[in-house]
């Protein structure tokens, strides 16, 4: 059923990767996915890897949960690794037909896979640790210096935290509709892509209408609470980075400094 | 009284498998007769909305059966459609599902998924309307530009014009004034009377299942509490109350009349009985 999907990926805990403030998240993501890009060698992937693993270890997301986001771009993963595979020039070990295997192919394939997962992985230990409002704040905070050069950021932030929280409702109301237009025996299962796509009218139509009157009654709810954009609001939990942040940007700084210098 | 629709041994759990596991129904067994009008009610969460969406094969059961004229509805689930005509189901604010240019091309759209054109859809569709209390005049207008008990109407006829056997409605007085409660109830009643047809009526308000139902469900926590006729859930009324649900207010003054010695039969539930109740007790008392 449609309400089985999750949004984001979010798992509620309290380890140590759950408590730490999103920003230090964000940037550690970043500096992260800069390490992994500047790998050459294996022992720069190896130090990814490794991080990896012990930040998983201690958000403690399991093996499967961590893979299952791999699945969606599994088509891109094996294509670019059988290009690699198969397309780059060097020292042939192996033909057959019109393929020519290399060495060198070999390695950039294994390479370029082991990138793309990391990278994937990486980010998704990010949700999965961390609520979407949390992160639209810490996006928020971040971006802030970029006010000066007239960039809306909180509009910007609140535009997604707004997305985000009607994402569910959203989804609940189609199943309501759904049922009900079956209920009057819609059919949106069977028949050709055209009776498919005019079946969706009876759906879309009042979800459309739906989806407008909800957005006019927030505007008027947040109006009537004297809502005029960011200058000025405060907020309720102010982001403050505490000495475990600063011990976490610092080793994620220093491993993509390590990865970039060294490798 | 023959059984309609037998629901037996039912269990519906949502996201089964996950931490968000919940069943909502839990092992329950219940009839509908045919021709009757039948009040279910329950608090938010016992399970009313899930079962009725078991009637008419929106849900399937995790584990257990809902028959129908003694057949399992899930027997062909190919055929699952043909139950849902049969079973009319009206949703909860049902007004959100208008889609069409028209109220009467709305009411089309159930009957015409059936297969019906012409003469036939047409006399259908006013029948529908005049049943739900809906002006003729009303239907050529769009179901946007509808009054909120207006467009309620709409959808319940688009409903009844798919002419079920059985009526399934879920609280459809819900959010309409007092006013048009009362009118809208007493179109749901006149198609009742009229028609013969079955009519389950789900609601939370003991007085509007008081007066129109022929016999009282109540559910809790999943499962049923007690069913029988108006009079002998309402004996009970100190039952339901602990169950944290309300009796009628007529049941609560008796009720609060008898603890205070006054003999008054506390399963009264409308207040011209409660009147000739207490007509008679004067009577007696001068005598």
């Amino acid at each position: 059923m449609l309400k089985d999907i999750t949004l984001g990926q979010y798992f509620p805990g309290s380890t140590l990767a759950h408590r730490l403030d999103p920003r230090t998240k964000l940037l550690a993501v970043l500096f992260y996915i800069v390490a992994v890009f500047s790998c050459h060698s294996v022992w720069g992937y190896g130090a990814a890897i490794l991080t990896l693993v012990v930040s998983a270890w201690v958000s403690k997301v399991g093996v499967k949960p961590l893979f299952r986001g791999l699945k969606p771009v599994m088509f891109i993963i094996i294509f670019t690794a059988v290009l690699n595979l198969f397309y780059t020039p060097g020292e042939v070990v192996w033909t057959w037909w019109v393929l020519k295997l290399t060495r060198e192919g070999i390695r950039t394939a294994v390479a370029m896979v082991a990138r793309i997962t990391l990278l994937i992985t990486g980010t998704f230990l990010l949700t999965y640790t961390t609520s979407p409002i949390q992160l639209t704040d810490g996006l928020e905070s971040l971006l802030n210096p970029l006010k000066k050069i007239r960039v809306p950021v909180h509009e910007l932030a609140m535009m997604m935290s707004i997305a985000l929280r009607f994402i569910p409702t959203l989804i609940e109301e189609t199943d309501k509709i759904m049922s009900a237009q079956k209920a009057r025996g819609a059919d949106f299962e069977s028949g050709g892509l055209i009776r498919r796509a005019k079946a969706l009218i009876p759906l879309l139509v009042p979800l459309f209408v739906s989806a407008f009157r909800r957005a006019d009654e927030l505007a008027t709810a947040m109006e009537c609470r004297c809502y005029h954009g960011g200058d000025g609001r405060t907020k309720l939990h102010v982001l403050r980075f505490a000495a475990r942040d600063y011990l976490v940007l610092a080793f994620y700084l220093a491993l993509a400094a390590a990865i970039i210098v060294l490798d | 009284m023959e059984e309609i629709i037998k629901v037996e041994n039912l269990t519906h759990t949502y996201s089964e498998g996950t931490p968000f596991e919940r069943s909502a129904v839990k092992d329950m067994s219940l009839s509908v007769y045919r021709g009757e009008l039948l009040g279910l009610i329950g608090h938010t969460g016992s399970g009313k909305s899930t079962l009725i969406q078991h009637l008419n094969g929106l849900l399937k059961p995790t584990s257990g059966r809902v028959l129908l004229e003694g057949r399992d509805i899930w027997e062909d689930p190919k055929k699952i459609r043909d139950v849902r005509f049969r079973v009319g189901l009206v949703f909860q604010y049902p007004e959100y599902q208008l889609f069409e240019e028209t109220a009467y091309k709305d009411i089309a759209f159930g009957p015409g998924n059936m297969g019906l054109k012409g003469d036939e859809l047409d006399s259908r569709i006013r029948e529908a309307a005049r049943f739900a209390g809906l002006d003729e005049a009303l239907l050529a207008k769009s179901p946007f530009a509808l009054s909120g008990g207006q467009k309620r109407r709409v959808a319940i006829a688009g409903v009844i014009a798919m002419e079920p056997e059985v009526l399934v409605l879920d609280e459809p007085s819900a959010g309409l004034d007092p006013r048009g409660r009362e009118e809208l109830l007493e179109h749901i009643g006149a198609y009742h009377r009229e028609r013969g047809n079955t009519v389950v009526l789900v609601s939370h308000s003991m007085e509007e299942i008081a007066r129109y139902a022929d016999r009282i469900v109540v559910l809790s926590k999943g499962g049923v509490l007690m069913s029988g006729t108006p009079r002998e859930v309402f004996s009970r009324g100190s039952e339901l109350v602990r169950a944290g649900l309300d009796v009628p207010q007529v049941t609560r003054i008796a009720m609060e009349l008898q603890k205070r010695g006054v003999a008054v039969d506390p399963a009264v539930y409308t207040v011209e009985e409660l009147r000739r109740a207490l007509l008679d007790l004067r009577k007696g008392g001068a005598r």
